[in-house]
Parts: structure tokens; C-alpha cells; sequence
């Protein structure tokens, strides 16, 4: 490997250090009395920190040895164990990158400064995000990993709250924490279920457990519910949207790109406790990441809130993903090694990919927001003069999320291609070929979803004047723009690097050798693709030089849009981002409706009048809210148990405790 | 290495060729005279010749619309064996890259469409873009059909595998694909019934109207690539329909260049005897299509 130089540094406890200082870094900014130097401080503690995590995560995917850390804490759960091996150094680079690029996007979106209370705020949570986030990939203890899951969840939800007064941003807030704490009750029942299969809450080893019945059924269920739900498997997505469209844009960057994984991380983690699974599993995440990856593109494509479509368009790649894993899953239930490589080198470099595109596109997003002044796709228009740095690097992040060559989405997708071909060309019932044409569908409407958010947004003219802050982004906020967009370049035309990566993992878990590894990935012709990515790119300067001679041979002249004759044409009659998705809209009804509101037209010179449209989501009015309303009714003669009286509320612990010492005598 | 040099200028050159014998069909159907057969070479030696106008609401996205299309369906081209003979390049998985790179092109033009501003063409790129999506699956059911009956994962070998025996053996399935296949190529290229080719100024179209503010030698980038997509997408179909091969290079290359022109012939036939289908009807022939691709899938495992 290339990765391995010679420092004597032993990389777990570097990336122990470097997790410590990320998680403590609002610290200095609380102490300091001037906002500005703190945050100046944290920055740059944070980008020492993060390099430093990340040289030591290259070393262990380079295949340094894991060392073990025991802390004996004063709980009663047993000395609790930290490390890291190629399966979470996988997760925590991608973190640590984009804890970079947040923080130092954060420098000129939020600059302290300015907002000093909502800084202080953002710095101090978001390095407790990313820190316990951390946390849970390097533990190796359930009571441990709970604890960093919560950490997590609290410290998100206190910065989708950062805009507290705001009502919609409450409201997501609630539906953020109903739905992360359902997640966590099943995360409970998973870890005590575990201690009870295991006999301690440490994490058996690797492929330890033996298959048993119910508990395993149980187990296996409460880990794809409780980790789903923070990954947003569809249905378990309902938070999502409004979470991730709500909070300050670096932040939804690290919640879209970085926790929607920790939720993955989770899933693939319990399932290599196991010997072997059942074979309805694998088919049960396929299943749920096909229709995740078709809802959550349908979902973004009919949406007219720039941040609520990227969010959407998360649902679908954590389908992308969920897919892959589905697909090594079942191939390795049923022996076919050549499925499971397949399936886990597409999930894993999908997962590396979205952490890359995905943040880049959320920060575009800030940059959009705060050049046009809201985050109404219909309301923008013509950005591209006022961003012109900011439009590039986001139509990269937009040809990547389609999965075009010569961006990095391609790769992940093509491995994904490969175990779908491989099926359907061998296999008796070739059910896992099917992945092929969704996949395909799922790539067309994502372009639709990104040509209408590029194109209304960056191209045409301003359909509404009077921007808020009519100007191009500052330079921290490109800078780290074009870091993750570099990188989104570089993966998609070395994309025989971005293999070696998650070579390590894939080998580890797929259970196969380095040779039959290497022989399996090498059908993949990635480097033909990087070959003929490279001729691309010359046809394209070949085209434009040709096209620029045939242009300046000739006169060039300026003139308006043609408008067919009409001679008073504005920019309110442009084609709106929901008129471009509305032909779509009309054929997945089924997934997503909309409200729309025209105020009376009435008489024969009718006044002014005024159009209000909203989308409206299926499966969350049809299943999610009247299964919600029947617990409600059902559940409604608890609510006397809360009456708002401290002293019954204490009787009610000692009781339970009470009941319970009686109880456990034997 | 003498036959590569043929198929590369085979490739460059024959394709305004086709628009120009659908255009002469047309005429003999509708009892017209009609343009000689070689007015698109004509057009496009006058169209890069001619000035441009930009409009003044375009950036630089408008200019690389044109650009980035060609480029992309000229590395697609190079992955599509020709009658008989090989592609240029081949390799495994080829077909996903193919797939894709039009995907690559559909974005740009369409960017650029949006970048006029003008509501006219968002019309057409909102079409071009959610009708392509409908087709993507129906492409890949047959190409997922053609990978299991040639048990390869290669254009060139996937094409290159139907023959009177395969069509004799698996008859019903090849009809479906070919079929299918058919759909996807006038939907692809904006034919009748999809799209009508000929009006520029109509409330339904796609192509035409994505393209209206181009001009000069932009637009003759737009004219020749359309041409090459029609070609190439039409050398998928004339491999898989027509099976027969001779062995002899130049018997091969003579009986592909005439199978093309009667695709075109075939392409005219059905704009002279068919009306385009109103739009909401589009998206239900579409699935259609999907279904019949799907069909044929599940024909060849049974």
C-alpha cells in the first residue's frame, strides 16, 4: 500500500487524540472573551487535528496494526474498549474531512464576529457532534456506544436548533427528536438482547455469535430500525427532511454526509457479530434500499426547497448504499464471493463518495442561501453572475450525485452494475439483475432533480430582485467548496485509489483473500474508465477549441433570449425549478402530492391574485400519521400519569424500584 | 488496421447521411421532390460557417452545452461495434459507460437550455430530461438481456452475438428486445411519435425547442451530434436485428451500411404514417416499452 510511512506514532491513539481535541474544540471559544480569536483557535485546531486522525485512519486501511484500549470507568458495565479497525478508520476519514471543511466553511459563513451567541453555540456542538460520532465508531462497548449515540443525537438536535425562535425550525426539531430517540429504544432492546446472547456488553468478536432464533430475529430487527432510523431508511425517514433543511448549512453538511453513515456504520456492524444470517435479511435491506433510492429521488425531485431536495436526495444514496449492502449480504448468505465483493467495494465507495459530494453540495447550498436570501428554488435564478466560483464546484457536486463520469459517483454505482450483471448473466433466478434498471431509473431521475436545481437556480435570470447579500461567497467558503470538489474529481478519474481505500474493509468483510480480491475487483476495468474519462475530457477541450475557431472566424453578436415574438418578456415567465418537475410530479403521485392554493380569480377584471403551492409527502399522511393518531388514541389514558406533580413523579421511581428488588429476589 | 481507420471515418461521416434519407422519405410519402439526400452535409457546412448570437442571458454554461454533448456521444460512439467489426474500444462493462455518458450529454443540454431562461425551452428540457429517465430502464433490460444470453459483459461481444441461430432459438425474445429497443430509439432521438423533428414552434416539442437559441456553429454541433446519437443508437438496433454475417469484411460493412439507410427509410416511414402521440400518452408507451424489455428477460431465464 501506498499509505504506509514510517512514524512511530501508534495510529489508534492519534486517532484517539485527534477525536478528543475535535470533540472539546467550542472549549476555548467559551473561555475566550473576544468571539473572534476562539474561533480562529478552533479552526485551526481542528484542521491539526483532523490531518493528524486522518494520516493515522490511511495507516490502519494501510494495514497497521490495531492496538486495543481497555478503560476501566466506574460503571457498572464491565472495562469498556476502544479501537479502530479498517471498518471504522473507512467511516472516520470521510468525518474528519468533513470536520475540516465544516469548520473552516464555518469561519466566514457564521463568523463569530458577527453572530457571536449562535457561533459560540454552533462551535461548541458541532465539535461535540463530530467527537461523539467518532465515538461511536472507535467503541467497542454497547453502554459506550449508547452513550456517544446520545451525545449525538442531543448535540444535533441542539444545533438544528441553533435558530430557535424560528417555528418551523421547532417543529422539525420535535420530529427530530421523537424519531431519534424511537430509533434509540430499539438500539436498548439490541444491546441488552446482546449482553444477554454474549454475557457482557463488550462487543464479541468479529462472526462469534451463533444464528439463534427469535433473539437473533429481534436483534437483527432492532438494529435495522433503531440504526435505520438515523440513517433514514425509508419508512423511517420522516425526520429528515425538515432536520436537515433547518439547520445552519455546514451543519446539515456534516448531518447529510457524516451521521446519515454512523447510521450504516451501525447496521454493518451488528451484522459481523454474527456467524451467519438469516437469507431474508439480505433480501429485506435490498428491498429497503431499492425503495428508498426510488422514493428519495422521487421525494427531490418534486421539492421547491433547495436544502429539503438535497435532503431528500440523501434518502436515495443511503438506498444506493443500503443496495450494495443487500446485495454482499445475500451473496455471502448463498456463497457467491464474487456478489459480496461486488456489493461491499459499491456500498463502501458510495459511502466515501457521498461524504465528498454530498457536504459540497450543503455548503453550496449556504453560499446560495445567503447570496439570494431564501431557500425557495422558484424564487432564485441567474445566480451564476453573482456566484461565479460558487456555480462550478456546485455543478460538480451535481454531475457527481448523478453519477456521471468523470465524477466519483460513477464508481460506486459501477460496482454496483457489476453485481447486478453478474447476477443476471448466472444466476438461476436473477432477482439481483433487477437492481440493474432500478439503479438505472434512479440515475434519470436524478438528473432531472439536479438539472432543475442547477438550472433554476444558477442559470437564467433573477426572478426575484433585490438579493440579500448579492456576492460571491468568501474565500474560506470556496476554499473548502473546492477542497470536496477536487477530491470529487480526483476520486472519479483515479478511481483505482479510491478502490485501494476500501480494499482493506471489503477483504476483511467479505471474508475473501487479497488475491481473490484483487482478481474479482480487476474485472472492473477501472482503468479503461480512467482512460477513457482522461479521452472525455480531451474530446471536450478538442470540441471547444474547434468550436472556439469556428466562432471567431465568423461575427458574434448579442441580442436578448428569443422569446417567439413576444416583445415584453420578464423574468417571472422563466420555467420555475416546480414547473420543470411538474411533468414528473404527475407520474409519482403515488409517492408525493401537492397542495396547491390559487386565491379567487373571479369577475371580469379580476384583482391581483396570489398562488401558494407545498408538497405534500404520501406515506407520511397515509401510513406514518394515522398510525400515529391510533397510538394516540390508544395511549391517551397514560397521560394522566402526568399530572405535573414532582412528588407522585418520585413515587413513581421508587416504586418501580421497589417492585423491581422484590422482583430479581429469588 | 486499414478496417479501424474505416470504421472511424464510417463513423464521423455517414451520420447527417441518415437525416437526410428520412427527410427524402418523408418527401416521397407526402409526393414531394424533397431535398437531395446529402442537404444536411450542405446545412452543416453552412451553419459552421455562419456567424453567432448569444443571448445576453446565457453564461458560459449555454456555450458548453453544445460542446460537452459532442464529446460525450463521440466517446460513446467509440464503444459500438459496427456491423461486424469490433469497436474502436472495448472492454468489460462498457455498456454502463455508454449509458451514462449520454446521461453526461442530456445534463449539459439541457443546462444549457435552461440557461436562456427562456420558458419555452425549459419545456423542452423538463420533457427531454423526464422522458429519457423512462427510457434508462428499458436500456438496461436490454442490455442485462443481451449479457446473459452472450454471457458477456462487452458491447462489442454482446452485439455481435445474435445470429440465425440465436434468432431461431430464442426468436420470441429477440422480437421483444428489437422491439423495445426500437421505441427507445425514436424516443431517444426525438422522433414521431414522441417529438416531431420538423416544427420548431409548437407547444409539445422537446428537441427542437431545447435547442432554439443556439445558432451559427453551436448549432451545427447540436445538428451533427443529434445526427451521431441517431447513428449510433441505430447501430445497437441494426446489430441486434439484423443477424446475419458473411465473414467477409467488406460484404459485412457494405450489408451494415445499407441496413442503416433502411432504418432510416423505416424511421421516415413511420413519421409519414404516424402522428405524434399527445404528450401525456408519451410516458404510458414508455413503460410499455420497459415492460415488453422486461418480458424478454424473463423469456430468456424461464
Amino acid at each position: 500500500m501506498v499509505f504506509v510511512w514510517n512514524i512511530d506514532v501508534d495510529p489508534v491513539g492519534s486517532l484517539l487524540w485527534a477525536i478528543v481535541l475535535i470533540g472539546l474544540i467550542g472549549l476555548p471559544g467559551l473561555l475566550l472573551k473576544r468571539p473572534g480569536p476562539g474561533q480562529l483557535l478552533s479552526v485551526c485546531i481542528t484542521a491539526c487535528a483532523a490531518l493528524w486522525g486522518m494520516a493515522g485512519a490511511l495507516r490502519i486501511l494501510g494495514g497497521a496494526p490495531a492496538s486495543r484500549y481497555l478503560f476501566d470507568w466506574p460503571l457498572p458495565f464491565g472495562p469498556c474498549e476502544l479501537s479502530v479497525d479498517p471498518l471504522s478508520a473507512l467511516f472516520l476519514l470521510p468525518l474528519l474531512l468533513a470536520a475540516l471543511c465544516c469548520s473552516l466553511y464555518g469561519l466566514a459563513y457564521l463568523p463569530a464576529a458577527a453572530q457571536p451567541a449562535a457561533e459560540k453555540r454552533v462551535t461548541l456542538f458541532s465539535g461535540l457532534l463530530l467527537g461523539s460520532m467518532a465515538l461511536v465508531l472507535v467503541a467497542r462497548h454497547g453502554v459506550l456506544l449508547l452513550v456517544a449515540w446520545e451525545v449525538m443525537a442531543l448535540s444535533s438536535w441542539l444545533l438544528l436548533m441553533t435558530d430557535q425562535q424560528n417555528l418551523q425550525v421547532q417543529r422539525a426539531g420535535t420530529v427530530y427528536l421523537l424519531a431519534t430517540h424511537t430509533g434509540s429504544m430499539a438500539l436498548f432492546v439490541l444491546f441488552g438482547l446482546l449482553k444477554g446472547e454474549s454475557g457482557s456488553f463488550a462487543f464479541p468478536a468479529a462472526h462469534s455469535l451463533a444464528l439463534g432464533g427469535t433473539v437473533t430475529l429481534v436483534m437483527l430487527v432492532a438494529a435495522l430500525v433503531g440504526f435505520g432510523a438515523k440513517a433514514g431508511i425509508m419508512p423511517l425517514h420522516i425526520w429528515l427532511p425538515g432536520a436537515h433543511a433547518n439547520a445552519p448549512s455546514h451543519v446539515s453538511a456534516l448531518m447529510s454526509g457524516i451521521m446519515l453513515k454512523i447510521g450504516i456504520y451501525g447496521v454493518i456492524r451488528t451484522v459481523s457479530f454474527f456467524q451467519e444470517l438469516p437469507v431474508w435479511f439480505g433480501w429485506l435491506v435490498l428491498l429497503l434500499g431499492a425503495v428508498s433510492a426510488v422514493t428519495g429521488i422521487a421525494l427531490a425531485s418534486v421539492q421547491s426547497d433547495l436544502k429539503r431536495l438535497l435532503a431528500c436526495s440523501s434518502i436515495e444514496n443511503i438506498g444506493i448504499i443500503c443496495i450494495g449492502l443487500g446485495m454482499a449480504l445475500v451473496g455471502l448468505q448463498s456463497g457467491n464471493r464474487v456478489l459480496a465483493v461486488f456489493g461491499l467495494a459499491g456500498a463502501f465507495i458510495h459511502i466515501i463518495n457521498h461524504a465528498l459530494f454530498k457536504p459540497l453540495l450543503f455548503l453550496g447550498s449556504g453560499a446560495i442561501i445567503h447570496a439570494s436570501g431564501t431557500r425557495q428554488i422558484d424564487r432564485m435564478g441567474g445566480l451564476s453572475r453573482v456566484l461565479p466560483r460558487t456555480a462550478p464546484l456546485f455543478l460538480v457536486g451535481s454531475l457527481a450525485i448523478c453519477g456521471l463520469p468523470p465524477l466519483n459517483g460513477f464508481v460506486g454505482e459501477l460496482f454496483l452494475y457489476f453485481g447486478a450483471f453478474t447476477d443476471g448473466m448466472f444466476s438461476d433466478l436473477p432477482l439481483i439483475g433487477f437492481v440493474a434498471p432500478i439503479l438505472a431509473l434512479v440515475g434519470g431521475l436524478a438528473v432531472i432533480t439536479f438539472v432543475k436545481l442547477f438550472g433554476a437556480i444558477f442559470l437564467g435570470t433573477a426572478r426575484d430582485p433585490g438579493p440579500a447579500h448579492g456576492h460571491e461567497a468568501p474565500a474560506a467558503m470556496v476554499l473548502s467548496m473546492g477542497l470536496l470538489a477536487g477530491l470529487c474529481l480526483l476520486a472519479g478519474v483515479g478511481a483505482p485509489l479510491l478502490l485501494q481505500l476500501v480494499a482493506p474493509v471489503v477483504i476483511q468483510y467479505a471474508a475473501v483473500s487479497p488475491q481473490l480480491f484483487a482478481q474479482i475487483s480487476g474485472a472492473v476495468p477501472l482503468r479503461q474508465i480512467a482512460l477513457l474519462n482522461g479521452l472525455l475530457l480531451a474530446g471536450i477541450v478538442a470540441v471547444w477549441l474547434l468550436w472556439r475557431v469556428l466562432v471567431q472566424r465568423a461575427p458574434v453578436a448579442a441580442s436578448g433570449t428569443w422569446g417567439c415574438g413576444y416583445l415584453a418578456p420578464t423574468a417571472r415567465m422563466q420555467y420555475t425549478g416546480s414547473a420543470f418537475s411538474e411533468l414528473l410530479g404527475g407520474l409519482v403521485s403515488g409517492l408525493v402530492g401537492s397542495r396547491g392554493r390559487l386565491s379567487g380569480l373571479s369577475g371580469l377584471f379580476p384583482a391581483s391574485s396570489r398562488f401558494a403551492g407545498a408538497t405534500t409527502e404520501r406515506i407520511l399522511d397515509l401510513m406514518i400519521m394515522p398510525s400515529l393518531r391510533g397510538a394516540d388514541w390508544c395511549l391517551a389514558w397514560l397521560r394522566r400519569m402526568q399530572h405535573g406533580h414532582l412528588h407522585l413523579y418520585i413515587l413513581y421511581v421508587f416504586a418501580t424500584l421497589f417492585v423491581l428488588m422484590v422482583w430479581s429476589q429469588p | 488496421m486499414p478496417s479501424t481507420l474505416f470504421h472511424i471515418l464510417l463513423l464521423l461521416l455517414m451520420p447527417p447521411l441518415l437525416l437526410g434519407v428520412i427527410n427524402k422519405t418523408k418527401a416521397a410519402f407526402a409526393g414531394r421532390v424533397g431535398a437531395p439526400c446529402l442537404q444536411p452535409y450542405y446545412d452543416l457546412a453552412k451553419l459552421l460557417r455562419k456567424g453567432s448570437v448569444f443571448s445576453s442571458t446565457t453564461t458560459w454554461v449555454f456555450r458548453a452545452g453544445p460542446v460537452v454533448t459532442l464529446a460525450a456521444t463521440l466517446v460513446a460512439a467509440l464503444l459500438v461495434p459496427l456491423g461486424n467489426h469490433p469497436a474502436i474500444i472495448s472492454f468489460n462493462g462498457d455498456m454502463i459507460l455508454f449509458a451514462y455518458l449520454f446521461g453526461l450529454a442530456r445534463f449539459f443540454t439541457t443546462s444549457a437550455a435552461l440557461d436562456t431562461g427562456s420558458a419555452f425551452e425549459g419545456m423542452g428540457a423538463a420533457r427531454e430530461v423526464t422522458f429519457a429517465c423512462l427510457v434508462e430502464p428499458t436500456l438496461f433490460f436490454i442490455l442485462i438481456t443481451l449479457a446473459r444470453m452472450s454471457k458477456s459483459l462487452s458491447l462489442t461481444p454482446m452485439l455481435l452475438y445474435p445470429s440465425p441461430a440465436v434468432w431461431g432459438e430464442a426468436g420470441a425474445a429477440m422480437l421483444l428486445l428489437v422491439g423495445a429497443l426500437f421505441i427507445a430509439l425514436l424516443a431517444e432521438n426525438c422522433r414521431i411519435p414522441f417529438d416531431d423533428p420538423t416544427t420548431h414552434l409548437e407547444l409539445t416539442m422537446i428537441h427542437e425547442v431545447m435547442v432554439l437559441d443556439h445558432s451559427g456553429p453551436a448549432f451545427g454541433l447540436i445538428l451533427y451530434g443529434a445526427a451521431l446519437k441517431l447513428f449510433v443508437l441505430g447501430a445497437v438496433f441494426v446489430n441486434l436485428a439484423l443477424p446475419f454475417k458473411s465473414g467477409n469484411l467488406l460484404v459485412d460493412w457494405a450489408a451494415f451500411a445499407a441496413a442503416m439507410l433502411f432504418l432510416a427509410v423505416l424511421v421516415g416511414v413511420v413519421e409519414s404514417v404516424m402522428a405524434r402521440l399527445r404528450l401525456v400518452r408519451i410516458p404510458q408507451l414508455l413503460v410499455a416499452a420497459t415492460i415488453l424489455s422486461a418480458f424478454a428477460m424473463l423469456l430468456i431465464v424461464r
